[in-house]
Formats: structure tokens, sequence, C-alpha cells
């Protein structure tokens, strides 16, 4: 017995090796099939877009021919410039960016302060409030639609940059990922400053916000990108062009009866920017993710 | 009986100037103040209203009538109208087959990615890319692609024999099919990315021990890999059902409208609908009050899981 396990730790089992071949060639068919289903895949993402930018450069003709023709004929670029022109589609973009900044700005203060507030100061009711916001941050948009709506119409808000605003000034979720991360820091931190006599705003503006920035950097990319993708506040409070979001615009674009690559260089126009900050962020943007996860 | 009654009041007062000496807590309710004044405007008043209104009959438009106390009839209007069965059919259908689907290709795919191959990151990133895709923008891309005359879905229909002439998002059998897969091709890079993080939570020894006890990578994703993931899948299935749920709304707007007939009309859909088309705002209230039930309860259960969720992640 001993004595045949010390032969075949010398002389490998032919079948053995045999087997390790198969299983080698068996691993070289898998990966084959790993990598065509992966690209399989990645086409299946990739060809709507390709399929949006064939059609913008394409001319009216051209797109009704019958029959696939995925590249067009030239490059034409009349479609880009007719959107511009005959639509305010720059200026939905710079409606969406402007309320984009002051959601990140309300944000990286308001709720920056309530979560330091949570996390690391001691205060009466403050664990019942943080159950509160909790549940607020749980609650869908739909029921506080109608009523935040009258609110709204009776500031005279309609079709102001405020009214798109102000229901996203503050971020429930953004109150619980900074509490969250502020409250695994160590005490250590704010103790020698607090001996100083640094008061609670100076802790947080020298201490604890130097040392929060990625969660920092979540919160803005995900209240900017929430702002820029929100779509049911604003079609309910927007109804004039000039003050459209650029995904209200959109929805208004194809709601007339207007020429596909028309249309589809404005969905190109409408995209890019948030793509641009995306290649330039991606690390974050999956980084956020894991941490805000829990709300989309 | 004098003293008793002044002791407590008293002592209230105390409190309260114990409360305003003590920095701490004076610095933590200005802090909370900002956000909190927001809470009380914007969610606390409108959540409180919208349950009051759902016992109305208010019409904005209408100048002559006021809102009238109809007590529960928009509830009574709400059960037994088919519409709204209809809707929260689709609602259901919507969501089970959006989220059975996004689960099973999010797996796969972080499956696929996790395997040590090349350019991971790049192709992770391209995964991704949808979830960046505005909704608006993806379903009048998908709108484009599902257009019954030029749209390249039915090109290709025809370049391998099969009718050429379906209506996908205008058909009352194709529509839920054809939003379904708009939805899913925006939100599947997002549970892949959630995914490929539980993936890569699992301690690759355990991995290792399982096939030094003779395990093949069957078994091993049977018995190893799946157990394990089962806190990331609880939590993309809420998660899931919470998005497919409220952000169906900007697909369905675009593509359907709801339509046709009713045929892709989901709860978020229907009330927007009663409440900004119809302007039955009570109506649309009452709506708006199912919707809330359903996202409260599923959002506590998902915080129920964040516990389980955060080992692996």
């Amino acid at each position: 017995m001993a004595q045949t396990q010390v032969i075949e730790a010398v002389a490998p089992d032919p079948a053995l090796t045999i087997r390790s071949k198969r299983t080698q060639s068996w691993r070289r068919v898998g990966r084959f099939i790993l990598y065509a289903a992966l690209i399989m895949g990645i086409l299946f993402v990739t060809i709507p877009y390709l399929w949006m930018l064939s059609a913008s450069l394409k001319q009216e003709r051209e797109i009704y021919e019958p029959g696939l023709n995925f590249l067009p004929n030239s490059l034409y670029l009349q479609n880009y410039i007719d959107i511009v022109q005959d639509y305010q589609i720059i200026r939905w973009l710079f409606n969406s960016f402007l309320i984009g900044f002051i959601v990140i700005i309300s944000n990286m203060t308001f709720t920056v302060l309530a979560g330091y507030a949570f996390a690391r100061l001691r205060w009466p009711a403050r664990d019942f409030l943080f159950y509160v916001y909790l549940g607020a941050m749980m609650i869908p948009i739909q029921v506080r639609l109608i009523p935040s709506f009258i609110i709204i119409k009776e500031l005279g808000w309609v079709n102001t940059y405020q009214g798109i605003a102000s229901l996203q000034l503050v971020e429930f979720f953004g109150v619980f990922l900074i509490r969250q991360f502020m409250l695994n820091m160590p005490r250590e931190l704010e103790d020698a400053a607090r001996i100083d006599g640094c008061g609670w705003f100076r802790v947080l503006w020298q201490i604890i916000i130097p040392n929060s920035k990625p969660a920092l950097a979540a919160l803005a990319i995900f209240t900017f990108t929430a702002s820029w993708n929100n779509f049911l506040w604003p079609l309910v409070v927007i109804n004039q062009e000039h003050y459209m979001t650029i995904q209200v615009g959109l929805a208004s674009m194809k709601g007339e009866i207007i020429p596909w690559g028309l249309l589809m260089a404005g969905t190109m126009i409408s995209a890019v920017p948030l793509f641009i900050v995306y290649i330039i962020l991606q690390k974050l943007f999956t980084q956020g993710i894991v941490m805000s996860g829990i709300k989309g | 009986m004098q003293t008793t009654s002044a002791l407590p009041k008293r002592n209230a007062w105390r409190t309260l100037v114990a409360l305003f000496r003590d920095e701490e807590a004076r610095s933590g309710y200005l802090f909370v103040l900002p956000s909190f004044v927001f809470f009380l405007i914007f969610t606390l008043v409108p959540v409180l209203a919208s349950f009051y209104l759902a016992f109305f009959r208010w019409n904005p438009l209408d100048p002559f009538t006021a809102a009238t106390f109809i007590g529960a009839d928009n509830f009574t209007e709400l059960i037994t109208k088919p519409d709204f069965i209809r809707t929260m059919w689709n609602t259901f259908v919507f969501v089970v087959v959006s989220v059975g689907i996004m689960i099973c290709g999010a797996l796969g795919t972080a499956l696929a990615l996790n395997q040590g191959i090349r350019a991971e990151s790049l192709l992770r990133g391209l995964y991704y890319s949808p979830v960046v895709t505005s909704l608006v923008a993806t379903a009048v891309i998908w709108l484009w692609i599902f257009d019954p005359q030029f749209g390249v879905v039915n090109a290709l229909m025809e370049l391998v024999g099969l009718p050429n002439d379906l209506r996908w998002a205008s058909d009352p059998v194709l529509a839920m099919p054809t939003v379904i897969i708009t939805f899913v091709w925006r939100e599947v890079g997002y549970f892949t990315v959630i995914y490929l993080a539980g993936l890569q939570g699992i301690p690759s020894e355990l991995k290792e021990a399982a096939r030094i006890d003779g395990a093949n990578a069957v078994t091993t994703f049977r018995y190893v890999v799946i157990p394990l993931l089962m806190p990331t899948t609880l939590f993309v299935l809420v998660l899931g059902i919470l998005r497919a749920t409220q952000n169906s709304f900007a697909v369905i707007y675009i593509m359907t409208g709801g339509g046709p007939v009713n045929a892709t009309n989901v709860m978020v859909f229907y009330m927007y609908q009663n409440a900004f088309e119809f302007f039955r705002m009570g109506f649309a209230s009452a709506v708006s009050l199912f919707i809330f039930i359903l996202i409260f309860s599923l959002s506590l259960l998902q915080f129920k899981l964040i516990g389980a969720r955060t080992e692996y992640l």
C-alpha cells in the first residue's frame, strides 16, 4: 500500500495526464464560450448606442430606405445643427446642469451637516429623529407628488428652477450614507481638537470633512445623477420649454412627430454629458453603487 | 396639588435651559434643522396631505366645485375598477419578469467577468454604461429600434425570414415585452456590479477547499458560490423590485403611454395619469397610497437585509 503510493508519486499515472490534457482542452473550449458570451453581451449593450449614432448621422431619405444599413453614407451633421437651432436643447442641458449643481451644493451642505450630527454628536431625540429620516428615505415620490405640486404652485414656483430643485434639496439617503461613513471614524480624531476648544462646526470642517472624501464623492455623484435623470417631478412642475430639463425636453420632442434622425441627434446630445462624466469618474460611479445600493 | 403640577413644568423648563447651555446638543439641533425643515415641508406634510386627499373628490381645474369629502369612495372605486386591477397585474408582470431576467443576466455576466478575463475593467465599464443613460433616452433609443417601419428589429426579423410587420410598442400583446426588454437593457448593468462585488467577496480559500475535496466547477458553483451569494441575491431581488416598480414610469411614459388599451399601464403611470391628465387628485392620491404601502414595506425589508449584505460586499 505504502509502496504503490511512492511509485505513483514518482511516475505519474498515464491515464491521469490524458485526463488533465482533456480538461485543458475542455478549459480552452470553456474560455472560448466565455469570451463569445461576453462579446454577445457587449453587442447587446453597445449596438443600441451605435444604432442611435448611425441614425443621427443619416439623411432623412437614408433612414427610410428599406433593409439594414448600419453605416451612414456620409457624415451628415445637419441633424445636429437642426436640433440645436430648432429646439432649445442647449438651454435644456444648461437647465439640467444648473439644477444638478444646486442640488449638489444643497446636499453637500444640509445632508452632510445632518449626517454629521447623527454620527458624531450626542443630543436628545437623536436616534428617534434618525429613524424618522430612515422612514423618509423609504417614501416613494408618488405619495409626495400631488401635495408637493400644490405647495410649489401656491409659492408661484411652477416653471422655475427653484420649483424643480426644491424637492431634491435634501436626499435622506445621503444623510444615511454620510452618517454610516462618519460613524466608522475613530473618536480620537476629534478629541484633541475638542480639548483645544474647537467648536463642533470647526471639527466638522477641519477634521471630519477632509477624512470623508470617498463618502462625499459618492454623495455628489449620487445626487447629481439622481437630479440629472429625474423625470417625474420636472415633468409635473415644468410646462414652458424654456425651463425644461433635458429629460423633459427630450420627452417633449418625442411627443411631436419629428424625423428619427433629428430625434436621435437630440438623444445623443442629451446622453453625452453624463457619459463624459462617467468616463472620467468611472471608478467612483461603480464604487458609489456598493455604498448607495439601498436607493436607486 | 400645586407643587405636583408645577414640578414637571419646572423640570421641562430646566431641561430646555440645560439643552440650550449644552453646546453639543445645541449644535446637533442646529445642524439637523435645515434638513428637518425640508422634511416637514416636502415630506411629512405632503404624505399626510395625500392620506387626507385620498378621501376627497377634487379637480383643481374646476373652480366651481371645491374638494368634496367622499369617504372611502376612492378606495372602493379602486378595488372594483377593472382598470386598476389591470394596472396592478401589469405592475406584477413587469416587475416579476424584468427582475427575473435581470437577476439571471446580472449573475451570468458577473460570473463571466469574474473569471480573470482580459480587459475586465473595460468590459465592466461597458456593461455598466446603460445605467448612466437616462431612462428617457433609453426609451427613445429603443422606440427607434422597435419602430414598426424603419426599426432595426423588424429589419433583422425580415433578414432571418420572420414576420417583419410586428408593431412592438403599439401591439397589445408585444408592448409589455418591448418595455421590459428596454428596461432590462438599462438596468442589468447595475445589478451586475452588485453581483460582482458579491462574488469578489467570496473568500477564494472556500472554492479551493471545495476543489481539493473533489468538486468540479459545477458543484462548486452549486454548493459554494450560490449559497454564499444568497445575501447578495436577496438584496438584488428587493432592490430590483423597488427599481422596477418606480423606474418603469419614464419608459412607459415615452414608449407606450400606458397603452395600447392599458396593456402596459403600471401603478406609477396610472397615478400620474389620474393626477395630471384626468385631474382626479383625490383618486390619484388613493392610488399613491397603494404605491406607498408597497414601496415602504419593501424598503423596510431591504433595510433588514443590509446587515447580511455588508458581510460580503
